[in-house]
């Protein structure tokens, strides 16, 4: 058995601050107080999983320092869907940013699209009105529900159970007919703009999110039903993947990570926007940390999700979707056509883009991955200066290697998976 | 791997073009049986990076469901595959992924370009994203969108099984490796950058600020 | 339309002017939002004492960033957004740093875990060093990355180099090592490895890596 210590970067070099490859000691052979019977060695192996493969969600590469089936350390690569939406971000005009958002989440887009536009708005001090206000809560929350269904669907099946995949990409399909009926496509809405929406709800489409909310929990229970009191199930998520409390709140943990670590959390809660102070809901709140309570609290929010939609199209009033703002709305074309005044905001608009002041915002959602955050530095033109997404996926991921230290091999899939991550937005 | 583009240089080394020999009853009659097995039973290997892998998911669920087209067993190996669906922007720290995963797969093999990102590069026109696999590997088709309509996606697959079908069992260039060059590229540099050229509104990009 | 400039900065900011006279450089309100400037020297007692310190507890990292204006006079921001999620505040430090002095601010990776990897991002988008990062290397391009920061103005938008160079480094950013982890597992077999290979895992070396 070698003795020999192995002292090797890992994949590309590591440089610390006084510019010095950092290496990473691998092999316990050289340690001698692992406290292992010599005789059959140490010997760690290591092994790569991604950037393509099936269950990391995407081009997430992972490489696991084992021990026989334990995992020692776990070291993620991201950068490999790296797409420079900040740079790009900065030679565009603020409403050609909004498709951007869209691909940055692409699994809640309209949440996305939300935020960027309330982030807008703060920047220049714009009030919306009151049924755009509605409007966006509902595109929120029918973001949710989506995105915790492909969660749903593909931890499902990471974890070995198939059928609630096709469950939960039936119930997607839905959605997606509601937001392709609302903007006309399915995955990329780009539903706002600054200062209002893209368009009004067509006729009829409230009956459709009725009869959505009528049927959903049905199916939530039949998912239920598999899941929650399934042996296999609590045996692979139950006590695995563990963040305490206070690593939670240290590692800047959000979203349903950190409420099932028992942190009561919720940026719509503790710093509501979209007037969800006037909503009747629940945050469901874990206690142990584990997937378990990170599963049960995202099927419950997908209930109350379920919940807010009835309120909101209960609340849904008849009225201007814009704000009558001409240097943010375009004009209506009847008077941009006979009005010299309304021409030249409309010709402005649109050959310069809309110009906040100077100055700088930040504005944080509730996304259903966590605290989307985004940080907007103007210089008074119609670019913005700093363009900065505030990545709920790439901070939870960061928790990885925490979590996965002393799992077995097959606990890193779950844990990956209950972290809910999407690589648009984690590398951005 | 998809027929060779003459423009793109042909065989690498130079060598003039090999005819087909010439189609009899029963050339042709295995062509047909062989590329009907072959369009039938496209095992695709799904490199799904971004918002497109989501509706080659909603494709491959039981709305679209391209299990009806032969595509039944999704292969994460590319061992095993048949076609590279490529889903999604590839930036350049995924360039070498993708093509050591195309140069895995075993012949026959076929590559489509999903979505806009894939095919040219889309609206990230920056420092970070290939401009179309395409300068990194031979696609056959390109299937345009962002992203593709389900529909959309499988009318490209069929448009593969059609291309599939025309092929011929005896023509060599089909089946020819086209491998990274010594020079570091799959395609000659001025290729490579003609095929990125912004063209059209996208030239007006670089401008900071009015 | 709310002027922004109206609202007054938080009682934090009057505590740490108290506490920190020194390193405190201003305080500035932007859309309701406080904004304390600190010194590049006092940062890291400045935001260990808002962490720590009863009455403040801003026990929540909720980004670092940076931010580098067009306007060359001005310097490059280093940001931090703090939350306390006790009493439901925000907080955002600054600290400026000149562009032609040295890119370098203490990590506050020890104060909060979360700063691991933002402050990754930070240096591969800015070059911005954080002292006491146990792991400063790029995090989104890959390690040897040749051309820059990409989110400093001086960066352009497709990169310096052409797009047949970004596809040649991209797919030789790639060497064996970097996929070959066969023989870095078996550290017994170090002593079978062909003598530049073993040469070459000694050293860490990696494709450009001087």
């Amino acid at each position: 058995m070698s003795t020999r210590t192995l002292e090797m970067a890992l994949s590309t070099p590591a440089f610390d601050s006084h510019g010095n490859p950092s290496l990473v000691p691998l092999g316990a052979a050289a340690r001698r107080d692992v406290g292992f019977d010599e005789e059959f060695g140490a010997e760690h192996l290591l092994v790569n999983i991604g950037p393509q493969h099936p269950a990391t969600h995407g081009v997430l590469r992972l490489v696991l320092e084992l021990e026989g089936e334990t995992v020692k350390r776990c070291i993620p690569h991201v950068g490999y869907l790296h797409t420079g939406f900040e740079k790009l971000g900065e030679y565009r005009h603020y409403n050609q940013i909004i498709p951007l958002t869209d691909r940055t989440d692409y699994l809640a887009p309209m949440a996305n699209n939300v935020g960027l536009a309330l982030a807008v708005e703060k920047l220049m001090g714009i009030e919306i009105t009151e049924r755009c206000r509605v409007l966006r809560v509902i595109a929120c929350e029918m973001s949710r529900i989506i995105s915790h269904l492909v969660w749903l669907g593909t931890t499902g099946i990471d974890l070995g159970a198939f059928t609630p995949f096709l469950w939960a990409f039936q119930e997607r399909e839905r959605i997606y007919n509601l937001q392709e009926a609302w903007t006309g496509a399915r995955l990329t809405p780009s539903v706002t703009r600054v200062g209002g929406m893209m368009a009004d709800i067509p006729e009829g489409w409230e009956a459709g999110l009725r009869e959505f909310c009528r049927t959903f929990p049905a199916t939530l229970t039949e998912v239920d039903t598999m899941f929650t009191r399934n042996g296999i199930w609590i045996g692979r998520t139950q006590g695995v993947g563990v963040m305490t409390r206070e690593e939670a709140i240290n590692y800047s943990l959000s979203g349903p990570m950190l409420r099932a670590s028992g942190v009561d959390y919720d940026v719509r809660k503790d710093r509501p926007y979209l007037g969800y102070e006037e909503y009747d809901f629940d945050v469901p709140v874990g206690e142990h940390g584990d997937i378990y309570d990170r599963y049960l609290v995202r099927m419950e929010e997908m209930r109350q999700s379920t919940r807010i939609l009835e309120q909101a199209l209960d609340r849904l009033a008849p009225g201007p979707i814009n704000v009558s703002d001409p240097r943010v709305i375009l004009p209506p074309k009847s008077r941009a056509m006979s009005d010299m005044e309304a021409m030249i905001f409309h010709f402005k608009q649109v050959m310069e883009g809309i110009k906040p002041p100077v100055g700088e915002a930040y504005f944080g959602i509730e996304n259903p991955k966590g605290e989307l955050g985004y940080y907007m530095v103007s210089d008074g033109t119609s670019k913005p200066v700093r363009w900065r997404i505030r990545p709920p996926a790439f901070i939870n991921l960061s928790a990885l290697p925490k979590m996965c230290e002393g799992e077995l091999l097959a606990d890193v899939i779950a844990i990956n998976a209950s972290v809910d991550i999407v690589m648009g937005e984690v590398d951005r | 791997m998809g027929l060779v583009n003459p423009a793109a240089g042909g065989a690498r080394d130079g060598s003039s073009v090999v005819s087909i020999e010439s189609q009899n009853f029963v050339t042709t009659r295995l062509d047909f049986l062989a590329n009907w097995a072959r369009s039938n039973s496209l095992w695709p290997m799904p490199f799904g990076t971004a918002c497109c892998a989501i509706e080659y998911m909603a494709t491959a669920a039981s709305r679209f469901d391209i299990a009806r087209f032969g595509m039944e067993r999704q292969s994460f190996s590319p061992r095993q595959a048949d076609v590279l669906i490529c889903a999604g922007r590839v930036p350049f720290k995924l360039a070498p992924v993708i093509r050591r995963i195309w140069d895995q797969m075993p012949q026959p093999k076929w590559c489509i370009s999903m979505g806009a990102c894939a095919s040219t590069g889309n609206v990230f026109d920056n420092y970070t994203i290939v401009q179309g696999i395409d300068t990194l590997m031979p696609v056959d088709v390109y299937v345009p969108g962002c992203p593709p309509r389900p529909e959309g996606l499988i009318y490209g697959i069929q448009l593969l099984q059609k291309k599939i079908r025309g092929e011929s069992l005896s023509d060599p260039m089909l089946r020819e490796e086209q491998q990274v060059g010594p020079d570091g590229l799959y395609l000659p540099a001025r290729k490579v950058d003609e095929l990125s050229e912004p063209f059209g509104n996208s030239v007006h990009q670089t401008r900071s600020s009015w | 339309m709310v002027s922004p400039a109206v609202a007054a900065p938080s009682a934090t900011a009057a505590a740490l002017r108290a506490q920190f006279a020194s390193g405190v450089e201003r305080v500035v309100v932007s859309c309701g939002d406080t904004i304390v400037y600190v010194t590049r020297e006092s940062s890291h007692d400045i935001l260990a004492w808002l962490k720590d310190t009863p009455g403040q507890e801003f026990d929540y990292l909720t980004d670092v960033t940076a931010v580098e204006y067009r306007d060359p006079e001005l310097p490059l921001e280093v940001v931090y957004q703090l939350r306390s999620l006790g009493r439901r505040e925000d907080l955002r430090i600054k600290i400026a740093l000149d562009r032609n002095g040295p890119l370098e601010v203490r990590s506050v990776w020890d104060l909060w875990r979360g700063a691991d990897w933002l402050e990754r991002e930070v240096y591969d988008m800015f070059g911005i060093t954080f002292h006491g990062h146990p792991d400063l290397r790029r995090i989104l391009m890959w390690e040897t990355y040749a051309e820059g920061h990409p989110l400093r103005k001086d960066f352009p938008l497709r990169g310096h180099f052409s797009r047949a160079e970004q596809t040649r480094q991209a797919l030789a950013a790639n060497p064996e090592a970097h996929y070959s982890l066969e023989e870095l597992s078996i550290a017994q077999a170090f002593g079978e490895l062909p003598r530049d290979m073993q040469e070459r895992l000694a050293r860490g070396e990696r494709g450009y890596l001087k």
